[in-house]
């Protein structure tokens, strides 16, 4: 049977494990891998993504009964983190290192060795060229090695060849860049570990310590001791807001045109005072954390009384903003209130109308025509000593407060420098005035530098392998009658077209007369590498 | 906001669209009537070898009497080419004197840049050395990108927001548009060679396909763009990450565009890498390459209409 006669080399444990390695490193397997990671990085610009929008990401499952669960089971809300891409990277990460290393090893040695011998018959190769000369071989030679000049290695042999190679800076340029690719990856492992990023709202007049509990939200990398943040301060002392209200268009009108916020900070408690601007795309570094200016909305100055005069509640109450127009949500939370607690909860509208199918909504972003539009909730705020947020109502154990005398639900519209009495002598609630808050990001990653010069080291080793030519010259004198034969030669390891010029140039070096004629008439197709040269 | 400017910024881009349609039937003729000179011409060349000397004289010298009917449509292609180059230009600098800013602030600023961008590279590629065999492949594409921005992607002149108002911008986006002018150049020519090499392989050689270098010649020509482009596009992603960090605290935040940037950035050093493989044939690298053009455009449409984002900044 033929079958038997095929005999499958036996693979040992060994020869296996480096049968695998091998497939592994080899540039095909990168390429596939390559191919493969834009692949499995797509879904997550189909879909919302936890880390960066939790909440569209929970609204997308929630409108997606069926697929939804399936998507976030299977990784499609976290791709970036997902086992699948995570193993797609490190395998290319992996194939990288095991394919560098030993090219890193040729490389030192060819660095070390002298360039290659003169082959036997320098007319086989693409590109060469034949001259005559009356000089003696040396000369000639050394008119050679002055034209090749500083970037070729030379080497000269019997004082009749000259070999010469350049170029070497293309593979030192190719490692260079997978090298600085395992640094970029090094540097955001590095920046997620030991690093972190915190949110948080600061109306204008307050003041923000780095404390942990300070934040509304905040992430930190396993290696991150969180009483240990740096202990700096910063107080809002004002924050300018404008919009577009000249142009018109799709997208524009209202549109933010610029965020400034004035801060002070203090390094630490009792530390002096220094005073800085803060924007957008002008952070303020502080030492150990960097401050950005992400967002902005509104915080009204509310105050509530009980029926006697007592303020129960007063301060600037951050409402976030839910679209362009910053229709802004919020609560006001009174535990002071009695016999029950009350809750305000409803919206803040910068420029606000009553609109027939929306109710209230605001129309435009700038403050221009300011009002709250509330409704009243009374009972127990936080049952349980359930924890919520404060932008939020926690209803469950409330009961909707009644207009007085009649079965509709209350609802408050209150504008600004107005008090409205609460039914059943439950006491009053005043708008004082309009605030801002800024959305401040505040961020500490310990890699940045490292990662930024790692690409930065990529680019340069990038455009080094993509630009330098691997270059190889050769010539031979050969003595003749009266004179001497001179063949230049030049080899490339890739597509070179300046190579044929080259080879022209050395040869109108070293000969007194270039004689395209002694190419023997067969290999005249050979060279035609030597089409489009301009003497 | 100077509303006469941006009202001239306007008239000069449809100039540049009436010129280009120009160009593009210049180039057409010149294809369809250069070929019988260009053969002509090309004979000689062929046997020259070894030595440039001769070769130079003989090309010139024969060649000159035939070319005339098809080298005076490639002259008057060239010329409408860098008139439409000029207009073009010309509108960008009138949009940005308007709004008082680089105008690189929206989709369709964008598509006029890259517009821009493309034709003034195949236009100085031209002088130096002649690809008029290029020009309706070039200035169609073009012709038909600016259509769109026009009709489709057409936004009112107006200040920045905010997170737009840097000096990144300027960086970050101009590197991109040329990156993308030059990405485009070299998809342009990876698809001719394609289909050149199609047809040498069927051993089937249409008329118009005889002016245009040999696909080997094509597939090179097609590298070299591409490596131009594509340390280009690096830059581009290494000043977005620069310039989020100052804007948007993180220097990577996997946003639709940026991962649409990455996978850009993925598939063409895919392309370099399938290259230098061996056993991957050209064919196939230069269809990666495609596919890389091919994420280009999704990435400046569908991700910038459709998809939810920090760039959500198309102004449409
Ligand atoms: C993170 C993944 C990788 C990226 C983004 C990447 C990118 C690149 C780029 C852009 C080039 C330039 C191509 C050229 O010189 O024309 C290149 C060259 C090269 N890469 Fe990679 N590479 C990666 C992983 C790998 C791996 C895993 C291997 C080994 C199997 C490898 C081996 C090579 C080799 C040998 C070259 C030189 C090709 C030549 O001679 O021109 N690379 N790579």
């Amino acid at each position: 049977m033929p079958a038997q006669t095929i005999t499958q080399p036996r693979l040992g444990p060994v020869g296996a494990a480096r049968w695998a390695w091998r497939q592994v490193t080899s540039m095909r397997t990168a390429l596939f891998l390559l191919l493969l990671l834009a692949v499995a990085a797509l879904p997550g610009s189909i879909w919302p993504q936890r880390s960066i929008n939790p909440a569209r990401t929970a609204a997308y499952i929630e409108d997606h009964p069926t697929l939804g669960p399936w998507l976030d089971r299977l990784g499609f809300f976290e791709v970036y983190a997902s086992p699948w891409f995570s193993a797609v990277y490190l395998l290319l990460f992996i194939s990288l290192v095991g394919c560098v290393l030993p090219r890193i090893r040729v490389h030192g040695r060819m660095l070390r060795m002298p360039p290659p011998r003169v082959p036997q018959r320098l007319e086989r190769l693409e590109h060469h060229a034949l001259a005559r000369t009356t000089r003696p071989a040396p000369e000639v030679l050394a008119t050679v090695r002055e034209a090749l000049g500083r970037r070729y290695r030379v080497a000269i042999k019997d004082d009749s060849s000259l070999s010469a190679e350049t170029g070497y800076l293309r593979e030192t340029g190719n490692i260079a860049f997978h090298l600085a690719l395992i640094g970029i990856l090094v540097g955001v492992a590095v920046g997620h570990i030991y690093g972190w990023k915190g949110d948080v709202i600061v109306p204008v007049g307050s003041t923000f310590a780095n404390t942990e509990s300070r934040y509304d939200t905040i992430q930190y990398g396993p290696r991150v001791d969180p009483d240990n943040f740096a202990p700096f301060s910063l107080t809002l002392d004002k924050l300018t807001v404008t919009f577009e209200d000249q142009v018109g268009g799709r997208g524009q009108f209202g549109s933010p045109r610029d965020f400034v916020a004035e801060v002070t900070t203090r390094s630490a408690p009792g530390a002096a005072a220094q005073r800085h601007t803060l924007k957008v795309n002008h952070p303020v570094e502080m030492d150990g954390a960097t401050v950005f200016l992400l967002g902005n909305g509104y915080a009204p100055v509310i105050t509530v009384r009980d029926k006697d005069g007592k303020v129960l509640y007063s301060q600037a109450t951050p409402f976030l903003s839910r679209d362009n127009n910053y229709t802004s949500s919020g609560a006001v939370k009174v535990p002071a209130a009695r016999p029950k607690q009350l809750g305000f909860f409803g919206n803040f509208l910068p420029t606000g109308i009553i609109s027939d199918d929306q109710g209230p909504i605001s129309i435009f972003p700038d403050a221009k025509n300011p009002a709250l539009a509330l409704g009243l909730f009374e009972g127990d705020l936080a049952p349980g000593g359930r924890a919520s947020s404060v932008y939020t109502l926690d209803t469950a154990a409330m009961t909707q407060v009644k207009a007085a005398g009649s079965d509709e639900v209350l609802r408050l519209w209150i504008t600004p420098g107005e008090t409205v009495q609460l039914p059943d002598g439950r006491g009053s609630i005043t708008f004082d005035r309009v605030e801002r808050w800024a959305g401040l990001s505040i961020r500490h990653d310990p890699a940045k530098d490292f990662t930024l010069a790692s690409a930065l080291l990529a680019l340069a080793a990038l455009i080094a392998q993509l630009t330098i030519k691997r270059r190889r010259v050769f010539v031979r004198v050969t003595p003749e009658n009266a004179g001497s034969r001179v063949v230049v030669a030049a080899l490339s390891k890739t597509d070179d077209e300046g190579l044929a010029g080259l080879v022209q140039r050395l040869a109108a070096v070293a000969g007194d007369r270039i004689d395209p004629d002694d190419v023997p008439a067969g290999e005249q197709a050979a060279a035609g590498g030597a089409r489009g040269i301009r003497p | 906001m100077n509303t006469t400017l941006a009202l001239y910024a306007n008239y000069s881009i449809y100039s540049a669209i009436a010129v280009l349609t120009l160009a593009m039937l210049a180039y057409a003729a010149y294809l369809a009537r250069a070929i019988p000179a260009r053969e002509v011409a090309r004979t000689p060349e062929r046997v020259l070898v070894g030595a440039g000397a001769p070769a130079a004289q003989v090309e010139v010298g024969s060649g000159a009497a035939a070319v005339d009917a098809g080298r005076k449509m490639a002259g008057i292609g060239r010329s409408f080419a860098w008139l439409a180059t000029a207009c073009i230009g010309v509108s960008m600098v009138l949009r940005g004197l308007a709004v008082h800013r680089p105008p690189l602030g929206n989709l369709y600023e964008f598509v006029c840049a890259a517009a821009f961008a493309a034709m003034l590279g195949f236009c100085v590629w031209n002088q130096r050395r002649d690809v008029s065999w290029l020009g309706t492949f070039v200035v169609t594409p073009v012709l038909i990108m600016l259509l769109l921005a026009v009709k489709a992607f057409y936004t009112e002149a107006s200040s920045l927001m905010p997170a737009l108002r840097s000096y990144w911008l300027t960086i970050h986006v101009s590197m991109a548009t040329i990156s993308v002018g030059v990405f485009t150049l070299g998809a342009i020519v990876a698809a001719l060679y394609l289909v050149l090499d199609r047809y040498a392989r069927a051993g089937h050689t249409p008329r118009w396909v005889r002016v245009l270098p040999s696909p080997a010649e094509l597939e090179r020509t097609s590298y070299s763009l591409h490596i131009v482009a594509f340390p280009l596009w690096t830059f581009t992603v290494i000043a977005g990450a620069i310039w989020a960090r100052q804007a948007w605290a993180s220097y990577w935040n996997w946003d639709p565009k940026e991962v649409w940037s990455f996978i850009i950035w993925v598939v063409y050093a895919a392309f370099l890498h399938a290259r230098a493989t061996s056993g991957i044939t050209r064919q196939k690298a230069q269809w990666i390459a495609l596919a890389g053009f091919a994420c280009i455009i999704v990435n400046y449409t569908i991700v910038n209409l459709y998809f939810v984002g920090q760039h959500s900044y198309s102004g449409m």
